[in-house]
């Protein structure tokens, strides 16, 4: 697999790239979560990409920094950015920074089920 | 009436990005006395992880300086964390303190991390001399235990 880490696995599906990060999200992990993730959008240049947080147990703002750079990222190489499995702590943060209002990652819980 | 201090804990250790994750487990592990709410011990973590990043990415940027934490507990479930360093200290203290300000967009920082700090915490308080260094108490009452 490229670009292995422990907080990623990495699927391809058809033309969809997603990333599953899982375990705790701070500046120490973020650097080595950024470069799995940005190595494999090279080498699958995949249609849409999706970030799955759903295995995140711990994120503080550096995880805020981790997606919106992946978006930039993605929204640059015109690959369709979606986000995942973002529970209520986490998404206090994201909306502190007023990440909702370029990216939608306010799911109903009928859908989070099958993590 | 003035309250009175249950506990304490000192520790000093490099700014290490490692030891960002053993400075919340230790602030999680100290506060467990005074049995939190989950919510509570989220939010002092991730409060703690905040002021110790600072430390790693700004106060001792591309070197590796001591970072001083001073936690202590009272009888009103009062939990104050002082979290200090000797690095470079903060130059516009106010643009700091704004939400998305930061100094180091090429590494992705969001500018977050004092807004996190206020908001998951009841008082943050930053003292920062530059040249001298910076020091963040977040203090954060807990909830009374409930009967159950």
């Amino acid at each position: 697999m490229i670009g292995d880490n422990t907080n990623v696995k990495l699927n391809i599906s058809g033309d969809t790239l997603t990333a599953h990060i899982s375990g705790e999200i701070d500046h120490h992990s973020a650097k080595g979560i950024r470069e799995c993730v940005d190595s494999a959008l090279i080498s699958y240049s995949p249609d849409s990409f999706v970030m799955d947080l759903s295995g995140v147990s711990f994120m503080d703002s550096s995880g805020l920094g981790l997606v919106l750079g992946r978006y930039t990222k993605a929204t640059d190489a015109h690959i369709d950015f979606s986000l995942r499995g973002v529970d209520a702590r986490t998404a206090r943060i994201f909306d502190m920074a007023g990440l909702d209002r370029i990216i939608s990652y306010k799911e109903k819980k009928k859908n989070e089920k099958d993590m | 009436m003035k309250k009175i201090c249950k506990n304490t804990l000192k520790v000093q250790f490099p700014s290490l990005s490692a030891n960002e994750g053993m400075a919340r487990a230790l602030a999680g592990s100290f506060i467990m006395q005074l049995d939190p709410t989950v919510a509570e011990l989220a939010d002092i973590k991730c409060a703690v992880s905040e002021a110790v990043t600072n430390c790693t990415v700004h106060a001792y940027r591309d070197t590796v300086g001591e970072i001083y934490m001073t936690f202590k507990c009272f009888d009103d479930r009062t939990v104050k964390i002082e979290i200090k360093d000797k690095g470079c200290g903060i130059e516009d203290l106010s643009a700091a303190l704004t939400p998305l300000f930061t100094t180091d967009r090429e590494n992705e920082r969001s500018g977050m991390g004092f807004t996190v700090m206020e908001s998951f915490t009841d008082k943050m308080r930053v003292i920062s001399k530059p040249g001298r260094g910076t020091k963040v108490t977040l203090i954060k009452k807990l909830s009374p235990i409930s009967a159950t």
